[in-house]
């Protein structure tokens, strides 16, 4: 693995725009060079598809109703579902990426993973027993729940669709080119594997199999970002202080690591970032499916302390990571040579070593440095540990885009209710399989793109689309069928537009030299246009619909608040 | 259904539940975003602060700070779960069980 010679290129480009989105996409754009094969790696990886194949065989056997396939019967616990979120959330790009902020600029990582966490408070305090009360499978359920049914469906199926896509193309290009780094496989050869194993897990184990598969994948996460975090205090006595002070004298940019750069500069970009993380973690169809795997409420609450324990904690283990790459990849062996940087480069500097310095781009920071503290074998348990966490997010996108198939748009708006379950279900594998190739072939189109705005895209859309009208329909009583649709669409409508004449694809992926509008994140202006749409056109709404629509408002506002009626777990 | 709704709607309990619950998850929402733009405008505003060293050493307030935000996003939720977990299902039970 030291004689990694690749680059991976585009990580500076983006940090300058979408850096925590590039962060979770791994930008790994550009070139990279095939690896020689670790045999480590591979064996642990296939330990891990065995293990989980097994689980979904089992699963396979549990998994009988739609309930069973949508929701794993809603008998998933709290503490289950907790870890499960955590898994969905802690994604591979974003233990590499932020380890490789951390490790190039300090305590700017350290912004991005606070802006990361705080939505998940918001969304226990304000959403998720409403989201659990109201809910079946997917989050249409909700937003359409005293609606017109096809309207509403058909637009959060697509706000769905469009999240889901955009997340998946990101998920696809960066498992290629990661797993063409660590394990030495042909790009193609990566997509063919990730493909056919989450379309096995998605098929035949519906939820049940992919909630195991998270968990699985986030304790050995965990597990393993904790050993590499012990082990790097532990060689500075378990003391902060020291390890802070030995960064700073081997970083190039000194004591300024420890206070924030320039990655935030103006207070606009600053709130803007801050609303689309926060209110797009509460519109990505994937997560919120997760709420209807519990039993009820009250597990509901404690699925998402549980996450934000475990996501918080994988933080702050990151941001150790990240200075333990600073002082155990900036420092020569005892011949004088630099393991983990790039001997050509550290020549020409005449010896005076930089952190950009490194073997294969600053998002192998965390890889290298599994290698210093651990030695080859705990290189291939992480690197396997990163195969599998996009395994299994790649698997969990599959499912909710499935689900906005069958459920939101064959169910419901084209067979209209009249459809019997094993039907839905069969949909859904199709869709399934159906997705899974597709997502082949576009992260084969995709695959020298810098897919970093595509994570911008889907998390802007969530929080632009699927937000405004989730929580609206559940708040707000006067909301109708016709302010919930002119309203996403115009959420949906403005972010895109905004995105595209933005710096992110304006300038960086069109190659124009100024962009139309300055900001990076649209969240501000669409997700207010989408909230001042859908007010609008709801409160001009007279007609009889409209009114009937509000009547309904009682008996869902009391399903919300109780859980009186609410979809209970299945008995087996 | 109809009864019953209308019979919740009417239970003292109910309003009870809805104001207390309500204030209190609201409360808790404005106390996260408080911290959150807090830290965000920090950063933006106040940088020099984050990066002053706390006792002389290599150890800035940026980081006590940050840490400090994550850690009050964890404490959040477990109020907030204690307390719905709780007194409102207690609460929330008791409703059901009177309207039956």
């Amino acid at each position: 693995m030291s004689r990694l010679t690749t680059r991976i290129a585009g990580t500076a480009a983006a940090l300058t725009s979408f850096a925590p989105l590039a962060a979770l996409a791994a930008s790994v754009d550009g070139a990279v060079q095939k690896q020689s094969t670790n045999y480590e790696a591979i064996g642990m990886f296939l330990a891990f598809v065995l293990l989980t194949l097994g689980i979904t065989y089992w699963a396979a056997k549990q998994t009988k109703s739609a309930k069973d396939f949508y929701a794993a019967g809603g008998g998933i616990t709290g503490f289950q579902n907790g870890l499960a979120i955590a898994g969905d959330y802690m994604s591979a790009a974003s233990f590499l990426g932020i380890a490789g902020l951390v490790y190039t600029s300090g305590f700017d990582g350290l912004i991005y993973s606070v802006g990361w966490l705080v939505g998940w408070p918001i969304i226990l305090f304000l959403i998720a027993e409403r989201l659990r009360n109201l809910g079946k499978y997917t989050f249409a359920d909700v937003a359409s729940y005293r609606f017109q049914q096809t309207p509403i469906r058909t637009l959060a199926a697509c706000g769905s669709l469009a999240t889901v896509t955009f997340y998946l193309i990101a998920q696809m290009v960066g498992a290629g080119k990661l797993i063409q780094l660590l394990f030495g496989l042909d790009y193609f050869v990566a997509l063919i594997i990730v493909g056919v194993i989450m379309i096995a897990y998605v098929t035949f184990g519906g939820m049940l199999a992919t909630t195991w598969v998270q968990i699985i994948k986030a304790v050995m996460l965990l597990s393993g970002a904790s050993f590499m975090a012990i082990m790097i205090l532990a060689q500075f006595g378990f003391s902060p202080e020291a390890l802070f002070t030995k960064a700073t004298q081997l970083h190039a940019k000194g004591g300024s690591i420890m206070a924030p750069g320039s990655l935030i500069h103006d207070p606009i970009s600053a709130i803007s970032l801050g609303m689309a993380l926060m209110f797009g973690t509460a519109g990505l169809p994937h997560i919120l499916m997760r709420f209807f795997t519990v039993a009820d409420a009250k597990e509901a609450r404690k699925s998402v302390f549980y996450a934000t324990g475990f996501i918080g904690y994988f933080y702050i283990l990151t941001f150790i990571i990240g200075f333990g790459a600073i002082v155990l990849l900036l420092v020569p062996d005892a011949n004088g040579v630099y393991p983990f940087l790039d001997a050509a480069k550290v020549a020409a500097a005449n010896g005076v070593v930089n952190p950009s310095m490194i073997i294969g781009g600053s998002n192998m920071a965390a890889i290298h440095t599994a290698n210093a503290v651990g030695g080859s074998l705990f290189l291939g348990f992480i690197a396997a540990v990163a195969f599998a966490t996009i395994l299994a997010v790649v698997a969990g996108l599959t499912l909710a885009g499935a689900s906005a198939v069958s459920h939101d748009l064959y169910a419901s708006v084209i067979a209209k209710g009249r459809v019997n379950e094993q039907d839905e279900i069969r949909v859904s594998k199709i869709t399934t399989v159906v997705i899974g190739i597709l997502a082949i072939f576009l992260g084969v189109a995709f695959e020298n793109q810098n897919v970093a705005f595509m994570v911008g895209l889907a998390f802007v859309i969530a929080a632009s689309a699927n937000f405004p009208i989730l929580v609206m329909s559940m708040f707000w009583g006067k909301m109708t069928t016709r302010g919930a649709v002119l309203g996403g669409a115009l959420g949906l409508v403005s972010a895109v537009v905004m995105l595209v004449l933005g710096p992110t694809v304006w300038v960086a992926v069109l190659g124009n030299k100024a962009a139309i509008i300055p900001y990076d994140n649209p969240g501000l202006f669409s997700i207010t246009l989408s909230f001042l749409g859908i007010w609008f056109f709801s409160i001009t709404d007279n007609s009889p619909q409209a009114a009937e629509e509000r009547e309904k408002f009682k008996a869902q506002y009391i399903r919300s608040q109780t859980g009186l009626g609410a979809e209970g777990a299945s008995a087996h | 259904m109809q009864d019953r709704n209308t019979r919740i709607l009417q239970n003292p309990k109910f309003k009870e539940l809805v104001a207390k619950r309500d204030a209190f998850a609201l409360t808790l929402s404005v106390v996260m975003l408080v911290i959150y733009f807090g830290f965000i405008l920090l950063v933006a505003f106040a940088k020099g602060f984050l990066g002053t060293s706390i006792s002389g050493g290599t150890m800035t307030w940026g980081i006590p700070v940050g840490v400090f935000t994550i850690v009050s996003a964890f404490i959040l939720t477990g109020i907030y779960v204690q307390r719905a977990n709780g007194e409102f299902d207690e609460l929330n039970r008791q409703i059901l069980e009177e309207t039956k």
